[in-house]
């Protein structure tokens, strides 16, 4: 899909490695991981948990170190936290002292420490209004329900105009409905601005409706990714309709069947750790012609793999 | 008498009955024993301890104590010589001297709980003398206190200063190296420089914990500044304790209890407010 010759955001050979509490022989949780980000692009990781994935978003974030491997975006390596990179906490990290306001604003002065109180307040409350919460801004954490607080950490992340976001199942701890508002607002949002997101996610639904390419991981340990699916439904996407797109199913059965089964059988790639990594591509525009919803008990993935080279 | 009471006016009025059962009770073992002296004593013992004296108790009835309570209070800042200062003069001294150690306290023990709970190693290299001085008793320390300073008010300063320093100092490294990771980690993703870290999010986020350690900090502080005016003397409520016991005052002593009781909850009190305004809902 996008070419290939500037990617923004470059992973090579990435692999966390603890030293075993045992004694015994060290874990490799993953190793050989590579990919590649795009300017605007939209990237989801569903997957189980002791993947590493957390792990990753927090070496791309700067928080955490990879035992091996780099990580380089807009051509710098990343080699600690940065203002460039905004980062959306799956207990959206608001500090309860401060108001939703006073929260935002702690990021713009951290992110623009020159500017002047009324400028730093105006610049925090048109991303709170963007997120639907002008009205609420002198209320502090505990006066907002979950959803609510979680458009804060949208809001604080977004206002520092980082030049990528980090996601780490954001909507996690939300209810069903209010994610899907959020969702939809997330949405709007990175569509006006063309922002940079990876995102981590255990919700396959929510991987379609948001990203561009979707990244799949093999079981740790030595976890790896196994498959990267291009996602082709065209944008701007409705929740409410985006099922009766033809490539909905395919690439929804494809992510099932990855997650539910296949996700385990990479453990041929464990004999041979220094293989190179290259993920299939699952590409439903591959398929000759969709398939009708009706067919979508067979495993629709597995004939239209191919590979590439990462 | 349909209408319901609230909570706190129950409360009230299970505290006023109390009240009232004390007073009582007290009135009871304070009434004049003149009858039973008579009968019980051996009149020739009597005669000894001075007849009529034996049969009046130094113990002041209630109304004898509400006498000299109203009588003190209302000219508490009299100054008749070393010996005879009014009540006020005497709980200054005392208030000034805990307010005094027990800042003198907090300008070392927050600054080193933040190092402290920062550092693994600090934290580890200090834990030792930590938990060696922290169960000594203040007053220990006085001999050694007078014997260097040289100054009897300075050393009952120093004493509440060595006494105040450990609770604020180990819950200052508790809140500390307790702040959420989260936090943190915001402000590492936002590159807040170490000292605006400091002051606008450790801070705040470990003041409740450092509040809590100030307030144990400044009971100890108040019971430990009796015990030590009693030893150094010349002023102070703990002075005049042990003075009105000299005189045999127990109306005065029963008076300055009641004060130090006072003053007690006013200071914690005071810490009660500024934990709430520092208490923050997760």
């Amino acid at each position: 899909m996008s070419s290939t010759t500037h990617p923004f955001l470059q992973v090579e050979n990435l692999a966390r490695i603890y030293p075993s509490p045992t004694g015994g022989d060290d874990v490799t949780v993953f190793d050989h991981v590579n990919f590649r980000i795009h300017k605007g692009e939209f990237v989801c990781v569903p997957g189980h948990s002791g993947c590493g994935k957390s792990t990753i978003l927090n070496i791309l974030a700067g928080l955490d170190s990879a035992s091996v491997g780099n990580v380089f975006m807009d051509g710098r390596e990343v080699s600690g936290p940065s203002l460039d990179r905004g980062v959306i906490f799956q207990g959206h990290a608001l500090m309860p002292w401060l108001t939703v306001l006073e929260n935002v604003s702690f990021a713009v002065k951290s992110r623009w420490a020159s500017w002047s109180k009324q400028k730093v307040r105006d610049h925090a409350m048109r991303y709170i209004e963007l997120v639907g919460l002008k009205g609420a801004e002198h209320k502090k954490p505990s006066q907002l329900s979950g959803g609510m607080k979680q458009r804060v950490g949208i809001a604080r992340a977004f206002s520092i105009e980082p030049k990528m976001l980090l996601m780490d199942e954001p909507f996690g701890a939300l209810d069903a409905l209010t994610r899907g508002v959020i969702q939809d607002e997330l949405l709007k949002i990175c569509a006006e601005t063309q922002q940079t997101v990876f995102m981590i996610t255990h919700d396959v639904d929510e991987a379609i409706l948001l990203s561009d390419r979707i990244m799949l991981m093999s079981n740790g340990p030595h976890a790896r990714i196994a498959e990267i699916v291009n996602n082709t439904l065209p944008r701007p996407r409705e929740r409410s309709a985006i099922h009766k797109q033809p490539h909905y199913y395919p690439i929804r059965n494809h992510l099932v069947d990855f997650l539910v089964s296949r996700s385990k059988q990479f453990g041929s790639l464990r004999d041979a750790p220094d293989a190179p990594s290259s993920p299939a591509v699952f590409d439903p525009a591959d398929l000759i012609e969709p398939e009708p919803a009706v067919a979508h008990a067979l495993p629709v993935g597995k004939p239209h793999i191919h590979l590439v080279n990462a | 008498m349909k209408t319901k009471l609230s909570l706190s006016q129950k409360a009230g009025l299970v505290s006023v009955g109390l009240f009232a059962v004390i007073l009582l009770v007290w009135q009871l073992a304070t009434l004049p024993e003149a009858t039973t002296t008579a009968a019980n004593v051996d009149p020739e013992y009597a005669a000894l301890m001075g007849g009529a004296a034996s049969s009046a108790s130094s113990f002041p009835t209630p109304a004898a104590m509400a006498q000299t309570v109203w009588e003190k209070l209302s000219d508490p800042f009299y100054d008749n010589g070393p010996n005879d200062k009014g009540i006020g003069i005497q709980l200054a001294y005392s208030i000034a001297r805990v307010l005094a150690g027990f800042f003198l306290a907090a300008a070392v023990a927050i600054p080193l709980g933040f190092a402290i709970g920062n550092s693994r190693v600090f934290y580890q290299a200090l834990n030792p003398y930590v938990q060696l001085l922290k169960p000594i008793s203040p007053l220990a320390w006085m001999p050694l206190a007078l014997y260097t300073i040289k100054d009897a008010s300075a050393s009952a300063i120093f004493v509440i200063f060595i006494c105040s320093l450990w609770p604020m100092l180990i819950n200052t490294a508790h809140g500390v190296a307790n702040v959420r990771r989260d936090w943190l980690d915001v402000s590492r993703t936002l590159e807040v420089n170490p000292l605006r870290k400091a002051f606008r999010v450790i801070l705040p986020a470990a003041a409740p914990t450092i509040l809590t350690g100030m307030r144990i900090s400044m009971g100890i502080a108040w019971l430990v500044i009796v015990a030590a005016e009693m030893l150094v003397g010349g002023t102070g409520i703990g002075y005049f304790v042990w003075n009105e016991w000299n005189n045999l005052s127990i109306t005065n002593v029963l008076f300055a209890i009641l004060m130090i009781g006072v003053v007690g909850m006013a200071l914690d009190s005071v810490f009660g407010v500024l934990s709430k305004r520092v208490a923050y809902q997760e």
